[in-house]
């Protein structure tokens, strides 16, 4: 193995790539090669660094410098200054409130952070494995093989009180103890990276970033609740995901780490990777089952839940990305060690992806109970253009729209309860003043209307009554009695509907209603709106 | 082997169909794969491509149908050569997708889930994609594209032509 004096890591997740972070790196590779450098420096690619709003970031080691929104024209003065004379090119540091933040470590992005679940993304190349072995990858499935029961692996994530990331928060533990209790064989692990909901991408830069966390957290499940055959259900449109996904198990079998007598322990797992192909509702467990046999993705009735009755009615568990990618960490470092980390209600850290009217947006993680301020004013960097914090909407658009009064809760799942918000799945999307919350609800409106399955009637109508009563008040033609029967179909949408689209889908209006009437009122009462979006006539009365 | 043809680009015949079936398998959870392969050169599923592919898997017609006019990945009406999805979820929106929707209509001149005359492009609307660091953004085909103004929306298009 040849040795490198310095090594640059080019960031290549979705947003990076979006800013051209691919002809960035070509013309650095292209630069050093004619320079005859190429001995000297190492080009790599990595996974998500979190700040996508200032890409693509570029990090040269062994100093740490952070360079961002670097494009083509800026590689022959990096090359010229930097690598040849060792001098930082200042115009291209990050821009902190006070001074130039020199590493991405001393910005205060990441200073609030606590990175558990992105532990390797920006920091290994997730096309080649062994950057992950040499920052200890595979090593929490070393110990569960080597040192621990299966039984003993599903203690210490119920021990850990790690809760399901994908959106409904059930604690993850017992579903591998289900799992594991149920009879029938053979038994299944699922890894849900159908990651649908608005505002978030967590699961995409996780396994853009760090494959082979997610493989290795699926290869303990397996070894715990007894499967040799995992499936990941990867959204249809995340190509890069998929490619990258393929590799990484086509590496981890090449490297003994997927397939027979995994490390000569005697258990055996593979995985499969498959493709969605465009529908929300398959981000639901039983629906995504469906799907991966081949059907319509509708919702199956609960009970029998999947633990018991799940792919192909074989006892299946499926857990989210994030949720697997936890799971070596607390091996690895123990249940009490991951309590330490969080609330009390809800151990452990968040990853959430940063979006909306804020400085800094991109991907994140946080140690539970973080307020929300802190998220917004210190890792956010606050709102831009001199506007004002007018609402964070919390985990996508079936989660609830939290008022500038609460920015001081803390993130987790009791206290966003408490304000009508739900933890969700890792979306934030953050709202200033100059945005009308009845525009903002048609948008949510249009979206579940379009994304109900249609299976069953409380959300296939209620879906479609809420889009039409919305649609109505926002275009000025709204009355009070609208806002009355907005509140009864949602009513009965929460209580009856099959699974969690129709459950949730009023959870957006409802807080929209409760922190936010006056704008439905004025839109209804004297045609006021305050951004223009709708279509009343602006500052106005009605005609 | 993928036929061209005169009236589109591309046609799908049995053995395309035979050929998916046999590389993904003729298992009933392998349909989702089969169609996303199926439908990679034409952007659509024909009926008779959906017909065969019953025939193969041993299915109901109507059971690969349901499953195909489920997903929105997938169309059984004939689109474009290229499929222009614009985001319209509440990220991109605050950041002026509705701009960005208005600008490649009126390029275009077709209304969302239409095909212009030529065949070159269907518009069509999107959840999220996922690059909300990044909006308002768009996917042509597999290529998603961010940063979007309603100019460079348009300097997008036009280098699809």
């Amino acid at each position: 193995m040849s040795i490198h004096r310095s090594h640059i890591l080019v960031c290549s997740g979705s947003n990076c790539t979006l800013r051209a972070s691919v002809p960035v790196r070509m013309a650095l590779r292209a630069a050093i090669a004619d320079q005859g450098l190429d001995k000297e420096f190492k080009v790599i690619e990595t996974g998500c660094f979190g700040l996508c709003q200032e890409g693509p970031i570029m990090v040269i080691y062994p100093e740490g410098i952070h360079y961002c929104g670097v494009q083509p024209d800026d590689i022959d003065e990096i090359v010229e200054t930097h690598l040849k004379k060792g001098r930082v090119v200042n115009r291209l540091l990050y821009r902190g409130e006070a001074e130039q933040e020199v590493t991405l470590p001393s910005t205060p992005f990441y200073q609030r952070q606590h990175r558990v679940v992105l532990r390797n993304v920006g920091a290994v190349d997730p096309e080649n494995i062994e950057e992950s072995l040499a920052r200890d990858g595979y090593q929490g499935l070393a110990k569960a093989l080597d040192t621990m029961s299966p039984r003993d692996v599903v203690q210490t994530m119920l021990d850990s009180g790690l809760q399901g990331r994908g959106g409904a928060g059930f604690p993850a533990g017992r579903k591998w103890d289900f799992t594991l209790r149920a009879s029938g064989e053979p038994k299944y692990v699922v890894c849900n990276a159908d990651e649908g909901e608005p505002g978030t991408s967590k699961d995409r830069l996780i396994l853009e970033g760090d494959p082979h966390a997610v493989i290795e957290g699926m290869a303990i499940a397996g070894y715990a609740v007894g499967a040799s055959q995992g499936f990941i259900y990867i959204r249809g449109e995340y190509q890069l995901s998929l490619q990258r996904f393929r590799k990484a198990v086509e590496q981890a079998r090449e490297y003994g780490l997927l397939g027979s007598d995994i490390l000569g322990s005697g258990f055996s797992f593979n995985v499969e990777v498959r493709s969605g192909a465009g529908a929300y509702v398959c981000g639901e467990e039983t629906a995504l089952l469906n799907s991966l046999e081949g059907r319509r993705g509708e919702p199956r009735y609960k009970p029998p839940f999947p633990a018991n009755e799940g792919l192909w009615g074989k006892p299946t568990l499926i857990n989210n990305v994030e949720t697997l990618a936890n799971a070596a960490p607390i091996l690895m470092h123990g249940a009490q060690w991951y309590r330490s980390l969080g609330s009390e209600d809800c151990p452990g850290t968040k990853v959430f992806t940063l979006s909306g009217d804020v400085a800094n947006r991109g991907l994140i993680e946080v140690p539970m109970g973080i307020t929300l301020r802190e998220i917004v004013e210190d890792i956010g960097g606050g709102i831009p253009g001199g506007r004002q914090f007018k609402m964070a909407q919390i985990g996508g658009t079936s989660g609830g729209c939290i008022p500038a009064e609460h920015l001081d809760i803390p993130i987790d799942i009791p206290h966003l309860d408490d304000v009508g918000a739900s933890l969700g799945s890792g979306a934030l999307l953050i709202v200033d003043d100059s945005h009308c919350m009845v525009d903002l609800s048609k948008t949510f409106l249009h979206f579940f209307a379009h994304e109900s399955c249609g299976q069953c009637t409380p959300c296939r109508e209620g879906t479609m009554l809420m889009r039409k009563l919305v649609d109505g008040i926002a275009a000025g033609s709204g009355t009070r009695k609208d806002l009355e029967l907005l509140e009864r179909i949602t009513a009965t949408m929460r209580k009856a509907s099959l699974c969690g689209l129709g459950q949730t889908a009023p959870t957006p209006v409802l807080t929209a209603l409760r922190y936010f009437s006056d704008e439905y009122e004025a839109h209804i009462d004297s045609g006021h709106c305050i951004s223009g979006a709708c279509g009343v006539a602006v500052g106005g009365m009605k005609s | 082997m993928i036929m061209l043809c005169s009236c589109r680009e591309v046609k799908i015949v049995r053995e395309d169909v035979k050929e998916a079936v046999q590389r993904c398998g003729r298992e009933k959870h392998q349909l989702l794969e089969i169609l996303g392969q199926l439908q990679k050169g034409t952007n659509f599923l024909e009926r008779d491509t959906l017909v065969a592919v019953a025939e193969e898997l041993d299915l109901p017609l109507a059971e690969v149908y349901g499953t195909a006019t489920f997903y929105s990945l997938y169309s059984t009406k004939p689109r474009g050569r290229y499929v222009v999805r614009v985001c319209e979820s509440a990220p991109c929106h605050i950041d002026g997708a509705a701009d960005i929707l208005a600008a490649v209509k009126a390029h275009l001149g077709v209304a969302v889930d239409e095909t212009t005359d030529d065949s070159q492009f269907t518009l069509e609307t999107t959840s999220c994609l996922g690059v909300c660091s990044v909006g308002p953004a768009m996917m042509i085909n597999d290529e998603v594209y961010g940063n979007l103004t309603p100019d460079r929306a348009v300097e997008i298009l036009q280098s699809h032509n």
